[in-house]
């Protein structure tokens, strides 16, 4: 990974981005509002289930929300791949960048398999059914992963050494 | 104004700058919270702004989710705010000199003006539209709200790098 971030740095893409002022700012900013999309987005369909807001059902809210995790995640995936060709010896030979992905999968196989359930079964997702402990126990998990993503995400800053 | 500054260097020596300022991990970790706030306030900001527009949620009426979602946004602000007071603390006379620094409180100060427009004239003919279309007023007030706290968040962003400090 280290040998593929060097050279990757050294490539003119690279070079592009590096001298392009206004283009990290931006990147970054969009990352960041993505980032503020996805997590409401997640907690909005957590505090259904867990029955801290009421409105709608369930797989309502499901339908409201989880259309724009994908696509905010997706605009991540291209915002965040120009941040990493600019700099990518800051990210991807580093720990935390590593961790962050990996609890990025975790998080969004949660999410993917949700997705599936409620659309196959809503009723599953009610408030009166007799899994309601295990889905609220699952919602607390999967935010838990989602919280993770951003915690790495934030410390790959901190541990820079090149 | 030297006086502001003067004040705000005695401040950066109190106990909890030097803290801040000498702690490997007091920095980051309050900047993960304040994230997790930010990214609250944003998001529910965001779900109001695109029913005033229009755009979605749109069966849903507007004062049941503005109750709904509400507390939450201020209870994430007040959050973000002690976060961010603290986050302050690491270099007051610095952050109060950068220039990005300043615009993003212009933009929250902004908001923060078509917040209590919208509140204030804008919804008293709620009742109106509270299930159905959103009028020109209330589009504009959620369209202005959403691209001055997009400004908040690039201005907050472009402050990291001025001000050049720990992380970027």
């Amino acid at each position: 990974m280290e040998g593929f971030a060097q050279w990757l740095a050294g490539t003119s893409a690279s070079a592009v981005v590096q001298k392009t002022l206004w283009l990290i700012p931006l990147m970054q900013t969009i990352h960041i509002v993505c980032v503020a999309l996805v997590f409401t987005s997640v907690v909005m369909i957590e505090f259904r289930i867990l029955g801290y807001t009421k409105w709608g059902s369930v797989a309502e809210t499901a339908h409201r929300f989880v259309p724009w995790i994908f696509t905010c995640v997706a605009v991540m995936a291209v915002t965040g791949s120009v941040l990493i060709i600019g700099e990518p010896t800051r990210s991807l030979p580093s720990f935390e960048f590593q961790m962050k992905m990996l609890f990025l999968a975790v998080a969004l196989a949660f999410t993917i398999v949700f997705a599936r359930s409620v659309r196959r079964n809503a009723q599953a997702w009610e408030d009166n059914s007799s899994a309601r402990t295990a889905h609220s126990a699952l919602a607390v998990v999967a935010l838990g992963a989602w919280c993770a993503v951003v915690i790495w995400g934030r410390w790959i800053a901190y541990t820079v050494q090149h | 104004m030297q006086w502001i500054i003067d004040y705000l260097n005695s401040l950066g020596d109190s106990p909890v700058s030097l803290w801040i300022a000498e702690s490997t991990w007091a920095f980051p970790a309050l900047e993960v919270v304040h994230i997790f706030a930010i990214s609250m306030v944003f998001g529910t900001i965001a779900i109001i702004d695109l029913r005033l527009l229009g755009l979605a949620s749109t069966r849903r009426p507007y004062s049941e989710m503005a109750r709904e979602l509400l507390p939450w946004t201020w209870g994430a602000f007040f959050a973000a705010a002690i976060c961010g007071s603290v986050l302050i603390m690491s270099r007051p006379a610095g952050y109060f000199e950068n220039a990005d620094f300043r615009l993003k409180f212009v933009c929250m100060a902004l908001a923060c003006l078509n917040m209590l427009v919208f509140q204030f004239i804008t919804s008293k003919n709620l009742a109106g539209w509270d299930r159905g279309a959103p009028p020109v007023a209330a589009r504009v007030a959620g369209a202005v709200s959403i691209l001055l706290w997009i400004g908040v968040v690039y201005f907050a962003r472009m402050t990291g790098f001025t001000m050049v400090q720990g992380g970027a």
